[in-house]
């Protein structure tokens, strides 16, 4: 038992992620990448785009498979979409002709859970995250910052045990991107799953992770890994004018930036 | 620059009015708008009607090709004070209505259910795909005599057209909405915990509901072109009949007569599935107007 505790929360072993284009050319997205991500850790990727960020999250769900590698979850190998996973993707993935309620409660519904306990767990989730009074309005009804609320509620229902986030919060303006960014750490607070946070916003991912994974340009491998020693519990709005915040800002983005530069390069070329 | 502007801007400005005030006079414009579309409409009906009915008169147009539009609206008052040669003018509209609506309903219910179940196997939608191609390359309307052979001269032949005419259009829009449903909420569902059977319930089925609205509304119309076909070719009731009778006799007022009878059922129809299609797919935003009032 103690040994099944001790492994990490995730674990990708020198995986190799290959796409056929529609046009049947074979593309590399992830080339002998490896991380491990520790129970309870929040952990933060960026790179440019086009590096395989959000491959390596389908990855972990099971939604894709490796070409090469290993992909462990809990110190099992990948089979199939693991329950204990939750996933906010950066689209809204809501489900439109369903009502908050109906949203939020559509995961433990999936996994046959009681109506009556469903409901009532789905009421709290919506007060937790403060929409209460919206139980029955429909996403298109909501603010963008609402229905992401509405979002971490139905992937929060399901306690997972590792939450993978893709690019949650980059549809949002400035101002309410911060207020999710705060929310999530206190949602995250309380039972400290393992997250794994895409993002291709360097403070964002300072700001919210123990750890940041920089990523070279595609194919993807892990470039450096940071630590951020930043004390919690950490007040978003304020953290950003902290020195040790700009100091860890400053060295990061060094690194990120020819990364950055050689996408780009990339992408004019093309 | 900017002096100049405000220079510009400060003898512009209207005395002030409140909101309310500007709210009133937009919806009077709005009123006035409404009204005189709806008197340029009228204004054109009579033009073009009168203009038929003067050209007849005066020997422009043949009054016995073309009818005119006096002689129609007798025949439709005597059609429904007196009844047609048929029967009660009623009694065939309900004949029409009876074969367009069993084909409608038995054809979109076939067309959805195809639609869905091919469009969630890629294997069967790959393998079916050319002979579906092919079958919607047929004009379905030439199948109509095959059937009034096969099926007789009463209703299962005009079922039939009509089916035909209804499935493949709602089965179109059924599997290509099933294939447009989003990935990231199929994704989405699938990891909260969703079997396949839930995926195509609770996902891929109410997205496509919009495809398959659209396609029933065009498709009642088909299936009202059916039934009138399979009578045209060869029945004892119906409005097609009725213009099949008049065609006969050179009737041409009988069979305007019954095209305008046609007319009034097909746009009835029309606005029914509009209400039925409001009422079931709520979820959309409405227009902006609407949602004020909400």
């Amino acid at each position: 038992m103690a040994d099944v505790a001790s492994t990490p929360a995730i674990e990708l072993a020198h995986v190799n992620r290959r796409f056929l284009t529609p046009n049947g050319r074979s593309l590399t997205a992830l080339r002998d990448f490896s991380m491990t991500v520790g129970r309870g850790e929040f952990a933060a990727i960026v790179g440019p785009t086009g590096c395989g960020k959000s491959t390596t999250l389908n990855l972990v769900t099971g939604l894709a498979k490796p070409s090469g590698g290993e992909v462990r979850v809990m110190g099992q190998e990948v089979a199939g979409i693991d329950p204990r996973i939750g996933f906010v993707f950066q689209s809204d993935a809501l489900f439109p002709w369903k009502s908050v309620l109906a949203n939020v409660i559509a995961g433990p519904l999936f996994r046959k859970v009681p109506k009556a306990e469903a409901t009532a767990n789905a009421m709290d989730w919506i007060q937790r995250v403060g929409l209460k009074g919206f139980e029955h309005h429909y996403p298109h009804q909501l603010s963008g910052g609402m229905r992401k609320r509405v979002a971490l509620a139905q992937t929060f229902i399901n306690k997972p045990e590792i939450l993978l986030m893709d690019e949650p919060f980059s549809a949002l303006d400035v101002q309410t991107r911060i207020l999710m960014q705060d929310e999530l750490l206190q949602l995250w607070g309380r039972d400290k799953a393992s997250v794994v946070f895409v993002t291709h916003d360097l403070d964002e991912a300072i700001a919210l992770a123990d750890r940041v994974f920089v990523l070279t340009s595609g194919p993807g491998t892990v470039k450096s890994v940071y630590e951020i020693d930043l004390p919690r519990p950490r007040v978003i709005s304020e953290i950003r004018y902290d020195p040790h915040f700009i100091e860890l800002s400053k060295l990061i983005w060094n690194d990120l930036r020819e990364e950055v530069m050689v996408s780009h390069g990339r992408e004019r070329a093309a | 620059m900017t002096i100049e502007l405000s220079q510009t801007r400060v003898p512009s400005t209207e005395p002030v009015r409140t909101d309310k005030e500007i709210e009133a006079a937009a919806e009077a414009a709005v009123v006035r708008r409404r009204r005189r579309v709806l008197a340029y409409r009228l204004a054109l009906l009579v033009l073009l009607l009168g203009g038929w009915e003067v050209a007849g008169r005066i020997g422009l147009i043949d009054p016995f090709f073309f009818a005119l539009p006096s002689q129609i609206v007798m025949r439709i008052v005597t059609w429904i004070l007196n009844g047609t040669s048929q029967g009660p003018l009623w009694f065939e509209i309900w004949v029409t209505m009876e074969e367009a609506i069993v084909g409608f309903l038995t054809g979109a219910v076939a067309g959805i259910l195809a639609g869905i179940a091919l469009g969630r196997n890629q294997f069967a939608a790959d393998v079916f795909s050319i002979y579906i191609r092919i079958a919607n390359a047929i004009p379905r309307i030439v199948l109509a005599p095959i059937f009034i052979m096969a099926f007789g001269l009463g209703l299962p032949s005009k079922v039939a057209v009509a089916f035909v005419m209804v499935f493949f259009v709602v089965f179109a829009n059924a599997f290509q909405g099933v294939r447009e449903a989003d990935r990231a909420m199929i994704a989405n569902a699938q990891i909260l915990g969703a079997s396949k059977w839930d995926v195509t319930r609770s996902v891929v089925i109410p997205s496509a509901l919009s495809w398959i609205f659209a396609s029933l509304h065009v498709s009642f119309g088909f299936a009202i072109v059916g039934a009138v076909v399979g009578e045209l070719l060869g029945s004892q009731h119906g409005i097609g009949q009725l213009i099949a009778i008049a065609r006969g006799s050179f009737d041409s007022p009988g069979v305007f007569a019954g095209m305008v009878v046609l007319i009034v059922v097909a746009m009835l129809a029309d606005y029914t599935m509009t209400a039925i299609e409001h009422r079931i797919v709520r979820w959309r935003p409405a227009a902006l107007s609407d949602a004020m009032s909400d």
